[in-house]
Parts: structure tokens; sequence; C-alpha cells
């Protein structure tokens, strides 16, 4: 097991079940072994406001804040988002991003624009950059509410977590009526992710 | 690290989660509290544990005096709020200091650094002081649950209320916590009158005064044998006193230094102090926002270095206590960019929205209070001029009438939700009745408690245990109270409310307009079928944004060229129509009449 702790940033839009994916990523770490610390702000962050998870694991982890510059993986729900927590980023960060939008007030009133070069900026960057329609995924599958467990099928493949860890982690945490639609969106984010992977390696 | 199988479970809870657990396993027989970020998910978890009494009360105050009955009854008993509700609470807390317990009594303040949901930052730490009460902070969620018990174990040693602080980095992270046994508790309950502890007429106080200040002398020398004060000793070049999320920052950014971590921190273990200040070379205190053991340390005589460096508001995190402590500024971090700012807001669909698009467009001002439709300060809705604590929007519109006389009839409004009204707005709605006000008071029932998450409250006949309670019926309650003008609105309908409005507030006598519309996010309304969807015919818009002044999620802007414009069959200027999104749309139609141009129409009843 790596000792050094790793950190994990999920952001995105309140109401896109963030929460829920953080609390199942982290249970899984927990399952392979690994401490964790996972922070999250209720109340005035929701109703649609922009939100942001820290996730920490290793074999001890004390603050429960990422530090600005050390966020080894980003994952954020809405493009624009990902965006938002670049701070916490350093060169060679992998981010993966869900190109779904959703438009913040001033955009959909028209009083602003949607910037469109966000993967362009993230690229310049030099980050590790794994855009993925995580909308569209869920969407084929008929449920575009599983959005978040198609990110974190596509998280998991950064992570030293088993597969069949995280299948039981989902099927305990889940109710019954919407466990298959939620492991199959977990198992098709983790496909898209490794396909998108290998072909990076290949260019 | 090897994966090993400890006897013990553990479990991924949250502070708040964990404090819960830790009241369970202590034995906590009565809970009381009010809901407030940071510290609402306690009881809700707590109330889970079925052999135990668990309740929202109205506000802070009653909830430590029904925590503080359950004690003298002597069962343990627990009050929950956040550092804004003991506020509320410190009139039995400063003289419950003086009773004691029977027992134990622990009460949560969940503080809420950077105010992340919150109108201040204060430091509750100082009302441990204040009200000479001792108070424990723990770092984590482990910790949390372990406090608890050394709370109650501490509570009745030395007959005492205990403070149990928290911040939002606590509260709301989550962490490995071992699940542990429940105690049964040693105090045995009944009545007992003992009127020279629990009657603090000024002869009895005056003897537990000297009671008060023999127990802090016996829980300062506690402290020095306290395990949860400890020294962990590393290099003695620099040495940190610090506590709480403090020291976790600490051990994260010096890892290598000697801490003196106080789980205590209030009162100080002196003898540790000196002990710990002599034993290093440059020594620092780290905590966030006042500096509470700064002034203490240094009163002591003892030379350390605080706030000069650290920053006195606002969390930190490790990144800030390294930078505050080496001076250096470390790598150089991507910039943050300049992209569209995405604040929360009202929901589609929210009652709210309809009272503040009629607030707005008769320019009212208006006091406002605490929950989501603070929102509305926000534009473009721009229809809540002030907000500063729980029910105090009809004190300040009360006041403002007095100060500007008959000038003010018809230009200011107080608004209030059910549950704030039920908290603290009832003895404001006296005060303009007694004083012979002329002020138009809105209550918002929404029937709940919305920004919190959905807590039940006395208006909304539920309790926390999910059980039918008798419902308090607001408008008979204000009528009761005096006030003679009482009228229901439906929200949703723009029209007719901005109607009542108008009438009310150029009323010369008080009056409260109820709007009554549950909250979309409740469970039922979620479920509810055939919710009608709008949209926009695009061949109607004429592009003039009226729709958008309510600032309803749903409703979008879609910019147009020439071409594009006159493919659509628009005049070729036409800058742009709206569109409603019905994937957001909750069909409460209150943007339908704002169209002069019957743009916006139901497209369809669907299924929910």
């Amino acid at each position: 097991m790596d000792k050094k702790v790793k950190n994990i940033i999920i952001c995105g839009v309140g109401g896109q079940g963030i929460l829920l994916a953080s609390e199942i990523t982290s249970t899984a770490l927990i399952e392979a072994g690994y401490d964790v610390k996972q922070s999250e702000v209720h109340g005035m962050a929701q109703r649609g406001g922009s939100v942001i998870a820290h996730l920490r694991y290793g074999e001890k982890v004390y603050s429960p804040l990422i530090e600005p510059g050390t966020a080894d993986i980003e994952v954020a729900f809405e493009m624009l988002e990902s965006v938002r927590y670049l701070p916490y980023l350093h060169k060679g960060s992998s981010v993966i991003v869900n190109t779904h939008k959703i438009y913040p007030p001033s955009v959909a009133t028209g009083n602003e624009k949607y910037p469109s070069d966000i993967l362009s900026r993230l690229t310049a960057k030099k980050l590790n950059l794994l855009p993925l329609d995580a909308f569209a995924i869920a969407e084929k599958l008929g449920e575009t509410r599983v959005v978040n467990m198609v990110l974190v099928g596509a998280l998991s493949s950064f992570l030293p977590v088993p597969e069949k860890t995280f299948l039981k982690v989902i099927e305990r945490r889940l109710p019954a009526k919407i466990l298959k639609v939620n492991l199959d969106a977990f198992l098709k984010g983790k496909a898209a992710a490794e396909k998108r992977k290998e072909e990076q390696e290949q260019r | 690290m090897k994966k090993t199988k400890s006897a013990q479970k553990k479990q991924l809870l949250s502070g708040n989660e964990a404090i819960a657990r830790g009241a369970y396993e202590a034995g906590v027989r009565v809970a009381s509290g009010y809901p407030g970020t940071p510290s609402t998910e306690i009881l809700e978890n707590f109330s889970l544990y079925k052999e135990s009494y668990s309740e929202w009360a109205p506000n802070e105050k009653v909830a430590l005096e029904v925590a503080l009955g359950a004690s003298f009854a002597g069962v343990r008993a627990l009050a929950t709020m956040k550092h804004v509700g003991l506020n509320v609470a410190a009139d039995p807390l400063f003289t419950s200091a003086y009773t004691g317990v029977r027992g134990g009594l622990v009460i949560i303040t969940a503080d809420d650094p950077e105010m992340h949901s919150s109108q201040n930052e204060q430091d509750n730490r100082n009302y441990a002081f204040a009200a000479k009460v001792p108070m424990l902070e723990p770092a984590d969620a482990a910790e949390a649950k372990e406090f608890m018990k050394t709370a109650y174990d501490m509570s009745e040693k030395f007959d005492t209320p205990v403070l149990l602080r928290t911040t939002t980095r606590v509260s709301h992270v989550k962490g490995l916590v071992p699940i542990g046994r429940v105690k049964t508790s040693k105090g045995k309950p009944g009545i007992e009158k003992m009127p020279q502890k629990f009657v603090m007429l000024p002869a009895n106080a005056r003897k537990r005064r000297v009671v008060i200040e023999q127990r802090m002398q016996d829980l300062t020398e506690f402290a020095e044998t306290f395990s949860e004060n400890r020294i962990e000793r590393g290099d003695n070049k620099i040495g940190f006193i610090t506590s709480g999320i403090s020291y976790l920052y600490v051990k994260e950014a010096f890892p290598e230094a000697s801490v003196l971590k106080l789980g205590m921190v209030y009162p100080f273990p002196e003898k540790m102090i000196r002990h710990f200040a002599r034993s290093v070379k440059k020594l620092y205190i780290v905590e966030e926002l006042d500096p509470f053991i700064e002034l203490h340390v240094k009163a002591m005589g003892i030379e350390c270095t605080g706030k000069q460096r650290v920053p006195a508001y606002g969390e930190l995190d490790s990144l800030k206590v390294r930078q505050a402590i080496t001076g250096k500024k470390g790598k150089k971090l991507y910039e943050a960019e300049s992209i569209p700012l995405r604040p929360p807001n009202l929901c589609p669909g929210c009652p709210h929205r309809g009272i503040f698009h009629s607030i707005s467009k008769l320019g009212l001002f208006v006091a406002g209070d605490i929950g989501c439709y603070t929102l509305a300060a926000l534009k473009p809705l721009s229809a809540l001029d002030t907000c500063v604590c729980m029910g105090a929007s009809i004190g300040t519109a009360f006041g403002m009438e007095k100060a500007l006389g008959k000038d003010s009839l018809g230009k200011i409004v107080a608004v209030i939700g059910d549950s704030t009204f039920m908290h603290s707005g009832i003895t404001g709605l006296l005060d303009i009745v007694y004083n012979g006000g002329f002020s138009t008071v809105i209550i918002l029932d929404n029937r709940t408690t919305g920004m919190t998450g959905h807590q039940p409250n006395p208006a909304t006949g539920m309790t926390l245990s999910g059980e039918t309670g008798t419902t308090v019926d607001i408008e008979a309650l204000c009528r009761a109270i005096g006030v003679k003008h009482v009228y229901d609105v439906n929200p949703h309908d723009i029209k007719a409310t901005e109607k009542v409005l108008r009438r009310e507030t150029a009323r010369e006598e008080p009056s409260v307009i109820i709007t009554k519309s549950p909250c979309v996010l409740l469970p039922e309304m979620k479920k509810r079928k055939n919710k009608p969807l709008y949209g926009v015919i695009t061949e109607n818009c004429t592009g003039c944004r009226m729709c958008l002044k309510i600032g309803c999620p749903a409703i979008e802007w879609v910019p147009l060229n020439e071409k594009e414009a006159l493919s659509l069959g628009l005049k070729p200027k036409q800058k742009g129509h709206s569109r409603i999104n019905p994937v957001l749309c909750d069909g409460c139609s209150q943007c339908a009449p704002l169209c002069k141009f019957n743009a916006i129409n139901l497209v369809k009843d669907r299924d929910g």
C-alpha cells in the first residue's frame, strides 16, 4: 500500500449527488484498508450553488482539507466547475470532467456567456484531462439521476481499490429498486474512463 | 500498512453522527435542539435511537431548558445548537452553571468559521470563559464520540454543564470511528427537591457563586492530568499549543514539531502549559478565530506568537498554518480563472419567489430574516434589505416604522419563515400590537424548515421522531396576539398576492399576510403526480425579458442573431427569446401571468 496521502476533489452543482458519490468512494477506500477523511459543506452550499467535497486517503490522514496545489485527482460533475477549483490542482493532476453543462444564473438569464474553451484551458495547464459525457451515458441507461455513479466508476479506475469492493459498497448503500441501474452506471463510467486512458496512452 | 481485523467495529461517520453515537453510548435519555448548520444532523441521527426521547424545540433557549430540566430529573441530557443558537440559549446557560446538574448535561455549540452557512463567525469558546463552564473541543469524528462520553462523566463528577464545541470541519468531516458499547447511566431518575441548588434567588445564588469558583479550581487541577490534554513530543525548536481542527492542520504542516493539544479548551492546564513552554525554543499558538488560548497564555506571562501571524478570521488549513509560521509563500499555484459565479438560488417552483417578485415590484424595503428566503437578496429579485438574526425581521421593521413615523406607511415589510416565526418571531409581533404599530408582517409558511434540510416545527404538525403532533394554527395565533387583519395568500398566484400586499401595506393597523404553499423539496411535493409543465411559444416571445425577472433557474435566455431570429419567424432585431427548461420546470405557473404576450403556456399535465 502506498503510504503517501492522496487527495481527491469532487466538485459540481448542488443536487448532482456529489455527497453520495464521495461517501461511496470513501467507504470503498476504507474497505481497501485506507484511513480516510472526507469533508463537505451542508446548508447554504446546496440550492444549486457550487459544491466542493474534499477526500483524502492514505495510511494516516490528519487534515480533512486539501491544500491548494496538492489535489491529485479532480472529478468535476459539471464542466464549468472543473475550472473553478483550479488552484487546488498541480501540474499533472488527473481531471475527470463531465462535459455536460448546467448554466449558472447569470448565463441562463443571458447576462454572461458560458465559456466555450473550458477543455482547452485545462489542457493548456498540463493537466491529465479525461473528458466524459456522463449525462449522455446515464441517459442511455434510461436514468439521468445516475450521473454521479458514472463518475464514481470513472474515478474508480484511478484508485487502488478492486472493482468488486466498489460494487459491494454500492450494493450495501443503495435500495434494491435502483441498484441495477446504478451498478450499470458505475461499470459504464469505469469502462469509458479506461477506454479514454488507453487512447491517450496510444497517442 | 496491514489490514488488521480488530475486534472493534469501525464506521465512517461525520462528526455530527459520531456525537449522536457518543450521546447514545453515554446513555443520554433526553435530547433537544433547534436545527442550524452545522449542528443539525446530531439530533436527526440521535432520534434514530428509539429508546431515548429527542425533539426539535421551537428555539435553542427552550432546547437548553428542556435538557436542563431532564438533568434536574436525574437523567443524562443533551442540547444541540449552532453557534448563534447559543446566543439565544445564553440566559439558561449562565445560570445552569450555578445550579449545576443531577444527570449529566452536555451542550453542543457548532461554530462556523468562514461562515459557510451563517450570518457571523463568533468564537463560542468565549462562552465557556464567560459562563464559567468547562469546554471540550474534539478534532475529528473519532474524538467527538469519545469526548461525548468524557463530557458526561465530567458533568456528573464536577456537577456542571459541559460545553462541547465543534466547527464545520469537525461536524461535517467524515472519518473512521470505533463503535463502542452503551454504558448504562448511574443516575437515579426521580423528583428531588433541592432548593438551595435549583432556586437561584440571590441568597442561594450567592452561595452557588462560591461553589462555581471552587469547581473551576477543581477543573483546573483535573485539566493537568486529563488524558486529552497531551504533549506530543517532537523537535523542541518549535512548539505549538493548539486544539480542535487546528491541531490537525498543525500536524499536517509540521509533523516533526512538539505539540500541546488541548482536548479541554477551558479551563486551562496552567502547569502543563508552563512546562511545555519551557521545553520548546519558540512557542506558537495556532487557533481559528479569536486569540482565546493565546490571551490566556500571555496573561500567564509566557512569550508566544499567535494572531500576530495566524489569521484571526475565516477557516485555517494546513497551507495557511505553514505560511503563517514560516513566512514563506510556498510554490506558485494555478490562478483562479474568471468564470461566471454560481451562487445558491431559490429552487424552481419555490413558493417564496412569487411573494418576493410582488415585493420587488412594489419597491418595498424588506426587513428580512434567516432561511432559504434570505436568498431573495440576490439578483434579480433583490427583494431583501436586512438580515441580522433569527426573528429580527419583525422588530427591525417595527423599529424603522417608529423612527420614521407615518412617512413609512406602505414602504416597509417584515418577511419571516414559518419555522423562524415559531423560533423568535412571535414576541416581535406582540410588540407591534402592544405598542400600536402598523407594520405588515409576511409569514412565509412553506410547511418546513427549508434551509437546514427540512426539519419539522410546531407549525408543521410533525415531530422529530416522525409522529403527528399538534399543528400550531399561525392565523389563530396572530389573532390571539391581537392582530385583526390576517390573510392567507397562495404565493404562486402572483396577481392575487400583489393585490393583498398593496392593500395591507397601506393599512394603518398591524397586519399579517401568510403565504401558504409547501416547499417543493418536501417528499410529498417531489412525488406529486400530474405536475404541470410550462413552455414558451417561441413565435409569441418578443424578447422583453420580463419572465427572467423572477430569477427562476428553469427560465433560460437563448441569444439570437439576425438570421436565427428570422428563421424562427421573429423580428430580425430581436436579440433572443426565453425558453423553459423542461427538466427544471416544476410547474408552479408563476411565470405565465408575467408574460404580456401570452408566450408562456401550459404545455401539458404530466405524470410526476
